[in-house]
């Protein structure tokens, strides 16, 4: 298995990017959605759509908001992104290879016999912080990581992904209830809200999800989650410490910038034929242009 | 059959010590320990109060967290602190945590290895509240979890013994928590809980009793018991489930005409099933008898009664090994022999 010796071991003092243009992140978003469409290729099927969705969010999390060092995951002063819906995977790994935790040339390997990106996310792999298979994990551990940070008298943040459905599972819930009684205003919470689960469109009304958090207890931002704009100004009204954990509602399209996926609406998990990759690439490249 | 009071109010303390005891070594040992090592955290799950953690709470209030009704979450919350370099303890009824919150044990600890301790209190038959709160199967569940450490201590010695072990133990423990008043059967200057490890605490070839938990004090007492009549009794207490010594179970039931093995547990699941499972894979055949609980959902009680209506009393467990038929009152078949004396 592909290993990379890193160079960037001196970057401790890596702080949220706020100065990158929503131009840039634009950029960055393209290439992760490169990144998912080259893992995803060949592969016939697959949680592209979700990442395709979240592309922009977290462009704007690894590129403006998260402190880390790729040279080194485990920096204990790192802000720590908690991907909670391990399905998501493609996106994570796009995320932690563009921003050179994992090596280019391991991402070939997505979804292989006994590859380190399998098809969910595991913790033993060098940037992913919960094992996230199982819905209904990060929230609760995402507490529990803020607890500790604030504990140490760190800085850092936490920054929690949940996805609609998964606020199905009464864990979620649990964890929001106690995010708010700890008084944990260095969590924040992106909840991505794509409108499928796995037997298609949200089975349970699950609306007004917002006002469902800000009743307990957290400042709440609603966006367009495919809007970056919309997203570093949900980020910066939501940098204050006062005391509540923060959450942003994400409106997201599954499958977003490639207009075909995009289309096969509530499709929890694609199919996709190995003659149509070459054609979805070059819709990538168009949607962008 | 009514007998008795139920003893409502008890909560899970060991009933009737007669002898020397010490209160919430849970609690009193953690204090002490979290003194010494700054990263160690404690959480419940609104047991504070039953669960002996108080000590450490009044001791460390900046690092006791109270996460509410809620085990899902109290083990998740103790995984994310244990992912910024603690050591947590958390702690809440067994019937709850292993029943409710499984998922959170299995995947969200043990599969990462998250430095997290779980003290399960009211294991098996130590209360009168029924189904609800008697984790009768939490080492059946336990046991199957990868990479989890199983400990069911038998006394206060050893519970304190395990609480300051556990903290050197990379990775998800799950430890049975007796509270209240708890017994000293063990002297606290001989006795050496060591991880993995089971111990003879009394020699004797004719029977020889294997047992996990408190109901080592009453398997000493019984070998004590049977010494009187003749009958040389020996006792294995394996306190560490898992990893199980099934060295020491083979070496053991090798110097003993039969086994009786008792445990304060379904008698299927737990440690008669390892017992059972260590000597056939090793080929050792000795008559084994199954002193635990009966496989169904338990009648309210204080703990004499249930005791009794498992063959688990003192009687019961003397007529077992004393070969006079199991201290089964309530169901047939409680004796198995898994192959004649080789």
């Amino acid at each position: 298995m592909a290993t990379r010796e890193h160079t960037s071991a001196t970057a401790h003092d890596r702080g949220p990017a706020t100065d990158i243009t929503v131009e840039a992140l634009r950029g960055r978003a393209l290439e992760l959605r490169r990144l998912m469409m080259r893992m995803a290729a060949g592969k016939g099927e697959g949680y592209i759509a979700q990442g395709l969705g979240i592309a922009d969010a977290l462009a704007v999390v690894y590129f403006r908001e998260l402190r880390h060092d790729p040279g080194n995951p485990a920096w204990p002063d790192r802000d720590r992104f908690v991907l909670s819906t391990g399905h998501y995977s493609i996106a994570l790994y796009a995320a932690l290879t563009l921003s050179e935790v994992l090596s280019a040339e391991e991402l070939d390997s997505f979804g292989l016999n006994g590859s380190r990106l399998p098809l969910s996310t595991f913790e033993e792999l060098e940037g992913v912080e919960v094992t996230g298979g199982s819905l209904g994990h990060g929230a609760g551990q995402a507490v529990g990581m803020a607890l500790g940070l604030r504990l140490d008298g760190r800085d850092a943040r936490v920054i929690l992904e949940v996805s609609d459905g998964e606020l199905q599972e009464g864990s979620t819930w649990e964890a929001a209830m106690a995010a708010s009684s700890f008084r944990l205003d260095n969590l924040i919470a992106l909840v991505d809200c794509n409108g499928i689960q796995a037997d298609g469109p949200m089975v349970l009304d699950l609306e007004p999800v917002a006002d469902k958090w800000r009743s307990f207890g957290w400042d709440v931002e609603e966006v367009d989650g495919n809007d970056l704009t919309a997203i570093v100004t949900a980020f910066d009204r939501l940098r204050s410490r006062d005391g509540r954990p923060k959450a942003i509602v994400l409106r997201t399209s599954p499958g977003k910038g490639v207009p075909t996926i995009e289309a096969r609406e509530r499709a929890h998990f694609v199919r996709v034929g190995d003659d149509e990759w070459d054609a979805l690439k070059a819709e990538l490249e168009e949607t962008h242009a | 059959m009514l007998d008795g009071r139920q003893r409502a109010g008890t909560m899970g303390e060991v009933l009737d010590v007669k002898g020397p005891f010490v209160v919430a070594p849970f609690g009193e040992t953690l204090a002490e320990l979290a003194a010494e090592r700054p990263e160690i955290v404690g959480l419940t799950a609104d047991m504070g109060r039953y669960s002996d953690i108080l000590p450490f709470a009044r001791a460390f209030p900046d690092r006791y967290f109270n996460v509410g009704m809620a085990e899902q979450d109290l083990i998740s919350i103790a995984a994310g602190l244990a992912s910024t370099g603690k050591i947590a303890y958390c702690t809440t009824y067994a019937a709850f945590v292993t029943r409710r919150a499984l998922d959170f044990i299995t995947i969200g600890c043990a599969h990462g290895r998250a430095n997290v301790k779980i003290i399960a209190g009211m294991p098996g038959l130590v209360n009168p509240y029924g189904a609800t709160h008697q984790a009768t199967d939490d080492l059946s569940i336990t046991r199957l979890i990868p990479d989890l450490t199983v400990i069911d201590p038998c006394d206060a010695t050893e519970l304190s013994q395990v609480i300051r072990a556990i903290a050197d133990v990379e990775g998800t423990v799950y430890v049975r928590n007796l509270r209240g008043k708890v017994p000293v059967t063990l002297d606290p200057d001989v006795h050496r809980f060591e991880l993995g490890r089971a111990k003879v605490l009394a020699a004797g070839s004719d029977v020889g009793i294997v047992s996990c938990g408190f109901p080592t004090a009453r398997a000493l007492d019984v070998a004590a018991r049977a010494a009187a009549d003749g009958i040389a009794c020996g006792v294995l207490h394996v306190a560490t489930v898992k990893p199980f010594d099934r060295e020491a179970v083979c070496e053991f039931a090798a110097g003993v005409e039969r086994l009786v093995v008792l445990e304060n547990h379904q008698r299927s699941g737990g440690l008669a099933t390892l017992v059972v499972e260590a000597l056939y894979d090793a080929g050792v055949q000795v008559p084994l008898e199954r002193l635990g609980i009966h496989e169904r959902f338990n009648e309210c009680g204080s703990q004499d009664f249930i005791e009794r209506q498992h063959g688990l009393d003192l009687a019961g467990v003397l007529r077992a090994v004393m070969g006079e038929g199991g201290g089964d009152t309530v169901a047939a078949g409680s004796k198995t022999d898994i192959g004649g004396k080789g």
